[in-house]
């Protein structure tokens, strides 16, 4: 199968600091990978490179043709809700279509058929009865549908979410992973998440972070995946739900 | 109300009825967009920095304005630049700005010879003695920010809401700041002439904080603020030229007290009954 995306011994930072080193990480059409790791381990720079916002120091990504082919950017990212500021004078609909600009030139307006895409797809997420509401008037689960409308709305082959799942209630964060299940079966979805317990039934595959990147195809959690947080940690949950954790024989 | 009327029969007072107008309209969309991108401080600095272009103006003898034209943009863009280089802390390097223009202003104005004329009205404003040269470049300011917002809205919303999605579009967002941030800076510079240095902030703030008890929305919310811009602005005229004080303080004084009462009337009767609707 054809891979969308291949980074190649990528290392990155800031200035003198460098806080990605040698990663490797191939993703696929139908890839569905938890990024997780340790605060400060590199997970958000990792995506920020893989957005082009900073450069490699050293190695390279490479995008398959089918991403960068035509003027539409095939990536489709939602970012930390920390990162909007919620705020600023806009609406949820322009904020939606404001995910379909890459394909604009500079002047002229939204067609007919753009606007019903986004349109759609606020239907899809049940944000459509509040479109022509600010965004500083919603919740923080209906900004982050608005924000996953936004990055879907140009029919991204790759979808980057950075922990969506901060300052949303338990119940849309089931929905969000449901509509990721299914999204999944069109795209490929790199997930940034603390959350490891709740989204390792979904994800196929983990990246874990920190500092350099170790990647594991399965969705099992192995106690070198616990190991990456570098810290003791328990999962915490209600009953019916089905995972085991084994301790360690000698510790 | 006849002795009112009766005013438009002086010039001086149809150009400053014309002045109040333009610079409703200049401050009320640019003000919008300082006020949703939080960069009051930014325009601060600028507003600040422009009056070292009014003292080289004086010692060198051309019109003060030019000069802070000249000052207001290179230190808008200065900003602009020194902000991306991440060393120097930002809020720092406005404030270093913001002095370092006033220091000049005063250094060059007192190596002029001789009396400063109208320097209070470069620092307070004079609405009443606006001529027809400030108001022919107000008049083009006017037309090229409605032009420029008109023909570019989507895009200044794009680039201004979230920068790093922008970028990530391979959006122009470089390119929208600096021309967006003269922009800012040209329209504090040309109404000093009207409220002048010291309250020129206060005009592209206080309307918009009333626009913003009403609305949410960017759209809105700059047709709202030039309507209460000039409402002040109107008041403020008359007012100034009823009791013989200062135009920019007795303008700035009028929205003030404006946003106030109606912040009060909100506080009395909730919010729905006023807005007519829940959004």
């Amino acid at each position: 199968m054809e891979s969308l995306v291949e980074i190649r011994n990528l290392s990155v930072g800031y200035g003198q600091n460098i806080v990605l080193r040698e990663v490797n990480l191939t993703i696929k059409p139908h890839d569905f990978i938890g990024v997780i790791g340790p605060n400060g381990g590199g997970k958000t720079t990792l995506l920020k490179a893989l957005l082009g916002l900073i450069s490699p120091l050293a190695g390279e990504i490479i995008f398959a043709e089918s991403m960068t082919g035509g003027s539409a950017h095939r990536i489709g990212y939602l970012p930390q809700i920390n990162n909007i500021d919620r705020k600023f004078p806009v609406t949820v609909f322009d904020v939606v279509r404001s995910g379909l600009m890459s394909r604009k030139r500079l002047i002229g307006r939204y067609s007919s058929d753009e606007n019903e895409r986004a349109n759609n797809l606020m239907d899809e997420m049940g944000i459509f009865g509040i479109r022509h509401k600010a965004i500083g008037e919603l919740s923080g689960g209906q900004i982050q549908r608005a924000l996953l409308c936004r990055a879907l709305v140009n029919n991204p082959r790759l979808l980057i979410l950075d922990e969506p799942n901060t300052y949303v209630d338990n119940r849309f964060e089931r929905e969000l992973y449901e509509k990721l299940k299914l999204l999944n079966e069109k795209l490929a979805i790199l997930l940034v998440s603390h959350d490891l317990g709740t989204i390792s039934t979904y994800v196929k595959s983990y990246a874990c972070v920190n500092s350099s990147l170790h990647y594991h195809s399965g969705n099992e959690v192995t106690p070198e995946l616990l190991k990456s947080y570098e810290c003791p940690i328990q999962i915490i949950s209600h009953g019916d739900i089905p995972h085991t954790v084994l301790h360690n024989h000698n510790s | 109300m006849q002795n009112l009327i009766a005013l438009f029969n002086f010039e001086f007072f149809r150009n400053a009825f014309l002045a109040a107008f333009m610079a409703s309209i200049t401050c009320g969309i640019i003000g919008t967009y300082i006020v949703s991108r939080r960069i009051v401080f930014i325009s601060g600095g600028i507003t600040h920095a422009s009056f070292g272009g009014i003292g080289m103006g004086y010692y060198f003898g051309f019109d003060p304005i030019l000069g802070a034209v000249g000052f207001g943009i290179l230190s808008a863009l200065g900003i602009e630049l020194f902000t991306r280089r991440a060393d120097l802390r930002e809020d720092s390097a406005i404030a270093m700005l913001w002095s370092l223009g006033m220091a000049l202003g005063v250094i060059f104005i007192f190596l002029t010879p001789g009396y400063a004329p109208n320097l209070m009205s470069y620092l307070f404003g004079n609405i009443l003695t606006v001529s027809t040269a400030d108001l022919l470049f107000l008049f083009c300011l006017s037309i090229f920010v409605i032009g420029f917002f008109l023909m570019f809205y989507r895009m200044i919303i794009f680039v201004s809401f979230d920068e790093e999605f922008a970028l990530t579009n391979n959006a122009p967002v470089r390119l929208f700041n600096s021309l967006l941030i003269s922009l800012v800076a040209l329209t504090i510079v040309l109404n000093i002439r009207v409220v002048g240095i010291i309250l020129v902030m206060s005009l592209l703030t206080i309307p918009q904080a009333i626009a913003n008890l009403f609305t949410k929305r960017f759209d809105v919310m700059m047709f709202y603020s030039i309507g209460f811009g000039f409402l002040g602005s109107v008041t403020g005229l008359v007012l100034s030229y009823l009791y013989d004080v200062p135009s920019g303080a007795a303008i700035i004084f009028t929205l003030v007290v404006l946003y106030g009462v109606i912040k009060l009337l909100f506080l009395l009767l909730g919010r729905a009954k006023l807005t007519g609707s829940t959004s």
